[in-house]
Parts: C-alpha cells; sequence; structure tokens
C-alpha cells in the first residue's frame, strides 16, 4: 500500500478513464492527484518537477512515444534528488535504452479463484544481474504483493502430479 | 438621503420599460411586491401586495424577480458616490444612506446648493432620491421620509420617528398623531406605556440624546505599483523588480489577514504597450519568497522590447488567509503539495490537476467525478460492495449470443477464451438523467477471467440483446 500522495500524469484522452473504484483495493483513491498533460513535452516536465519536490511518494507517468536518453537521465536525475519513486508507463518496444531494468507486465488467469490479482512479471532488462520471471499476486489483506509458485508448476492444480 | 425605489430603478436601468413595473420577491411561498415604479404606483399598487392581486389590478404590470444582494452591491456604489459630498457616509437601512455635512458644506455656497446639486445628479441618473436635511440623524431620517427636505419635525407623523409598527397604531390610537402631540406629552405616563423606545427615538429626532453615524469602510486595494526611471529589460532585472512589488503587497495581505489567490502583474514598456503576466496559485499565499519563483516562468516569455518602465502588480482574487498558531509538530505537507500544484498549474493550467471525488451514484461512469485539485479538499466516502474495473471506456462491441457471457471472443484484434465468468451483477438505468449510453437498458454486467489473462468487465443487454466489453480490471 502506498502512503502518501501519488500523482499519475496522463495524456489528455478521452476514451478511456482510470475509476478510481477499481483502484481501491491497493491505493486510496483520495491520496491519487491526476495530471492531464496536453503532449508528452509536458507530461515529462510535470514529472520532472513533482519527483524533484519530494512530497509525493510515487509519480507514474504514461508515455506514447519513446524516451530518448537525455529525457530519462533528467528523470533519473530528478527521482534522485527528490527521492521519490517514478513509474514510467511504457508501451511496446518503447523502452529507453538508458534504463537499469525493463519489466514486462501482464495478466495471468487463475484457475483456483476468482477476484484474482494474478499477474506475470518478467524482467527483460538488467544491466547488472540476471533476468527472470515471477508470478505475482496482490494480497489485498496484507496490503502488498506476494510472490506465487508459477501457474504450471502449483500443486494441486490441473495437470500437475504433487 | 433616501432612495424610494432603489430596486426597481436599478433594474430599469439594466433594462428599461415604460409601462407599470414591479419586481416581485418569494416570501412564504408568495411572490409579493418588493419594489415598483412610479406608474405602477399611480395605479394604486404598494408594496407587499400579492402579485397576483397586482395583476388583477393592471394586467399590463411588468414584472421581474427581485435581486437583493445586487441591490445591496448598487448601493455600495451609490455611497462611494457619495463620499464626494463628505467623507463620513454610512448606509441607513437597507435602501438609504446618511452623511455627516458638518465641516463639509464650506464646498458649496451653502446647504441648499449642495441638496440641489445632489438632487441634479439622481434625476440625471434616473435615480429617484428624497433628501432630509436635519440637525440628527433622527430628524434627517424624517424629513427624507415623511417631510420636505427641510423644515420642522413637530407637525411631521409619529411614523417619522422610525418607531415598530405596532407602536405607531397603538399611538395613533391614542390619539398622538403628530411629534408635536407626543413631546409635548408627560414622559413617565409615556414610558410606562410603551417602553423606553419612544422616548429614545423621540430624543435621538430632537438632539438630546446622540446618535453616531458609522462610516463603512473602503473595501482594502491589494495593488502595488513601480516606476522605474530607466527602462529594464534583463529577466534578473525584472526579477528584482517584482520583488520589490511582492513584498509590500504581501505585507498588506498579511495586514488584513488574506492570501493572494490570483496575481496579474502588468508590464508596461517604452513604447506605450503593456503585457500581462497572470500567475494562479493552488491555496492563498502571502508569502513574497514562495511566490517569487512562481512568476519567473511567465515573466520569462515576456518580450521586453525597448524596456520596461512601469509596472504594477495586483492581487485579482483574494481570499482570507487567517494567522496560523506556529507549532511543534510540523505541518509542512499542505503547503508543500499546494506549492508543487501551483507550480504544475503555470505550466499545464491549474485546471488539469484533478483528484477523484466519490460520487453517489451505481452507475459506473458516474460513480465518481473529477474536480480541480486545488479548488476542492479530498473527501472520504469511497466504498463498493462489488468490485470495480482500473479502467473504464465507451462500450466496445463483441460478437456474442444469448444470456450467457460467450466462451469465445474476439475483442482488440485478439481472440480470447473465457476462463471463468463471475455474475451477473444487473445494474439499472438512472431514469431521471438522459443519457445516451444508456438507452438500451438494463445492464448485466459479468467480470470475464480469460485464459490469456486479461480480466474484463463485460455486459449483456436483455432488452436489446448484445454484449459489450466496458471495462478491465487489474
Amino acid at each position: 500500500m502506498l502512503q502518501g500522495i501519488t500523482l499519475w500524469i496522463r495524456e489528455e484522452r478521452a476514451h478511456e478513464r482510470v475509476n478510481p473504484l477499481g483502484l481501491a483495493t491497493v491505493l486510496d483513491p483520495a491520496q491519487l492527484l491526476v495530471a492531464f498533460a496536453k503532449n508528452q513535452a509536458d507530461s515529462l516536465a510535470v514529472a520532472e518537477e513533482s519527483l524533484r519536490e519530494g512530497v509525493l511518494s510515487c509519480v507514474l507517468i504514461d508515455i506514447s512515444r519513446p524516451l530518448n536518453l537525455r529525457e530519462g537521465r533528467r528523470l533519473q536525475l530528478a527521482a534522485k534528488a527528490g527521492g521519490t519513486t517514478g513509474l514510467c508507463l511504457i508501451p511496446e518496444g518503447m523502452g529507453s535504452n538508458a534504463a537499469e531494468t525493463r519489466w514486462r507486465v501482464r495478466p495471468a488467469f487463475d484457475a483456483e479463484k476468482g477476484d484474482s490479482t494474478l499477474m506475470h512479471w518478467e524482467i527483460i532488462k538488467n544491466k547488472s544481474g540476471t533476468i527472470g520471471a515471477w508470478d505475482v499476486q496482490w494480497s489485498q489483506k496484507a496490503r502488498c504483493v506476494h510472490v506465487v509458485s508459477p501457474v504450471g508448476l502449483r500443486p494441486g492444480a490441473k495437470g500437475t502430479t504433487g | 438621503m433616501w432612495f424610494p425605489r432603489l430596486a426597481s430603478d436599478r433594474a430599469l436601468k439594466v433594462r428599461p420599460v415604460d409601462a407599470p413595473f414591479a419586481l416581485t420577491l418569494n416570501q412564504h411561498n408568495t411572490d409579493r411586491i418588493y419594489c415598483l415604479n412610479q406608474q405602477a404606483e399611480a395605479l394604486g399598487l404598494h408594496r407587499t401586495m400579492r402579485l397576483a392581486d397586482a395583476r388583477a389590478i393592471c394586467p399590463t404590470l411588468v414584472s421581474h424577480s427581485a435581486q437583493p444582494d445586487l441591490d445591496a452591491r448598487f448601493l455600495a456604489t451609490l455611497r462611494r458616490w457619495a463620499t464626494r459630498y463628505c467623507p463620513w457616509v454610512g448606509y441607513e437601512g437597507p435602501d438609504g444612506l446618511v452623511l455627516d455635512l458638518t465641516g463639509s458644506t464650506h464646498l458649496w455656497p451653502d446647504e441648499t446648493a449642495m441638496l440641489e446639486d445632489m438632487r441634479q445628479r439622481a434625476q440625471h441618473a434616473a435615480i429617484s432620491l428624497r433628501l432630509g436635511l436635519g440637525e440628527t440623524r433622527g430628524a434627517a431620517w424624517a424629513l427624507a421620509h415623511y417631510g420636505d427636505t427641510v423644515g420642522a419635525l413637530g407637525p411631521l407623523p409619529v411614523a417619522a420617528l422610525r418607531l415598530p409598527p405596532a407602536t405607531i397604531v397603538a399611538l395613533q390610537r391614542l390619539g398622538l398623531r403628530h411629534i408635536n402631540d407626543l413631546s409635548t406629552r408627560p414622559r413617565g405616563p409615556l414610558a410606562r406605556r410603551f417602553g423606553p423606545e419612544v422616548l429614545t427615538r423621540l430624543d435621538q429626532a430632537l438632539g438630546h440624546i446622540p446618535e453616531a453615524i458609522c462610516p463603512a469602510e473602503e473595501p482594502p486595494h491589494y495593488a502595488v505599483r513601480l516606476t522605474i526611471p530607466e527602462p529594464i529589460g534583463l529577466l534578473a532585472d525584472v526579477m528584482a523588480a517584482v520583488e520589490r512589488l511582492l513584498i509590500p503587497l504581501c505585507d498588506k495581505l498579511k495586514m488584513h489577514e488574506a492570501g493572494a489567490r490570483k496575481l496579474v502583474l502588468t508590464l508596461r514598456r517604452v513604447d506605450q504597450d503593456s503585457q500581462q503576466v497572470e500567475l494562479r496559485l493552488a491555496s492563498a499565499m502571502r508569502d513574497a519568497t514562495r511566490i517569487l519563483p512562481l512568476f519567473e516562468r511567465g515573466v520569462g516569455a515576456v518580450d521586453a522590447g525597448f524596456g520596461i518602465d512601469v509596472m504594477r502588480l495586483q492581487a485579482v482574487i483574494v481570499e482570507p488567509l487567517p494567522l496560523q498558531q506556529i507549532g511543534t509538530i510540523r505541518q509542512a505537507q499542505p503547503d508543500q503539495l499546494n506549492d508543487l500544484i501551483s507550480r504544475l498549474g503555470t505550466r499545464i493550467g491549474l485546471e488539469n490537476i484533478q483528484r477523484f471525488l466519490p460520487a453517489d451514484s451505481h452507475i459506473p461512469e458516474r460513480s465518481f467525478r473529477m474536480a480541480p485539485a486545488a479548488a476542492s479538499p479530498p473527501q472520504n466516502g469511497w466504498g463498493s460492495v462489488k468490485p470495480r474495473p482500473l479502467r473504464i471506456f465507451s462500450p466496445e462491441p463483441i460478437t456474442g449470443q444469448g444470456a450467457q457471457p460467450p466462451s469465445r471472443f474476439r475483442w482488440r484484434r485478439m481472440t480470447l477464451t473465457t476462463g471463468r465468468a463471475t455474475g451477473p451483477e444487473r445494474i439499472a438505468p438512472e431514469w431521471w438523467m438522459d443519457d445516451d449510453g444508456w438507452r438500451s437498458g438494463l445492464r448485466d454486467y459479468w467480470r470475464i477471467d480469460t485464459h490469456e489473462g486479461r480480466r474484463l468487465w463485460l455486459f449483456y443487454t436483455p432488452q436489446n440483446p448484445g454484449w459489450f466489453v466496458q471495462g478491465e480490471f487489474i
């Protein structure tokens, strides 16, 4: 569970909206601010400013074109100066070369229980380590992410022995 | 000064009508006449009359609803105008002004010339005005309402003493119709019969008891100006000048316990061209060191031309900001956040930084609303019994038949197979809201966990068979 205020920087697009009620299991909607920027230059400027300030606990940014080296580095420095976590939601294939690590996240089917939040987290680039993949689940009771064993190998699952 | 038809005069100035005219105010569930013009009065209409009765008497009556707040503002304007005669001007009820002319009449040849000037100006502005000039406030009131500007108080009716209506009726029943009758009576029985108020009012009118005039205070003016002998153009110079303007402005704001929400900096160049820099703040502020850096971006965009020689800084929107106790517990968080919001607002616009507020509706699109973060405090009260998707979009049709969810479907160029379907949850449209999206009637919502991973929110419309995707869960 994130403590403190989260800022989500989005570009002005009307066809898709964030529903705060869907987010309520992860984050208190009262703690979320949304900034609508006209273009990516504006949203990057807003992200840099808010990362540097250090008041927010997390800054989320949606991007629509790849970040270049300079922009990526500036965001890194701003996050370091402010001590704020910055997360960049990158569409497929738009990663920056400057990234230390890059993750691919996709939802996974959970055969066992409904209202599950099983996800497949895969680290696809790591400058200082190995890559790997984990299946994780958001635990609403503990307010954190739990790592679970991959679906195919889970004991008791269909098609496995033991 | 008494403006007997203040409200209707104001309304007629905005939209002139050459016919019987009345303003109505809804009191106790009835439209009653609040103010009327001379033509209507001549036909026998009067105040507090029901509008329906007035219509019966005069079918051609033109009426509008009254706006007492605008009338009060109009009276404040008239009060400012009246300060041309003397500095001590106060309000006398909702439709009058009281002026303390002592020591101001020497500017005119004599008092009658001054009164004539007032009368002419009011006539010119088409405002009906009645004047009363007296030794005391009470006498002036009596002469304005019941007398003829100047004269003796004696022959005026007792109603001129500013007494409650019940007392006036009682006095008239006893045969005390004029002030003379009252002032020659022995005081003891009067006080025993009517209480002290009658005698107090009488003494105030006759000048035995003083009655002060309380002049209304001028509202503070939050603007400062700087004229520079040599034109300046460098960003650092202009910012230094802005700082010199900001400090006295902030001191003034502090003195009145107020804070600025919107500041406008006007820069006049040597060639008489002027440019404005507007700064809107997320919260009321009066701290010069915090406001100054926010101006940098706007001032940087200004074209200085041959130089700037006059600068004017005005706090356009001002909000009360009381002094706060400095405590040992640090509460810097909201301040810092508001600073950040102001700073981001100068870049993308303050209204583009929004927060979610809960709304009372079962319709997923209307179960929340968004409001500018600077204008609305966060609200709690988030709660939903059923899980809701994280992202919602306008419904996208898919192929599917029957009331049960399809086992395979195509959505956004992906083929998906249903792994588990949870539902249905029926949501009925809100008939009191006209919404085009909900014309198709009831919706049965299903949560579909697909084998491919995506968890989608589908709905089926039984009254108008069809399947749609409307959202995606975490």
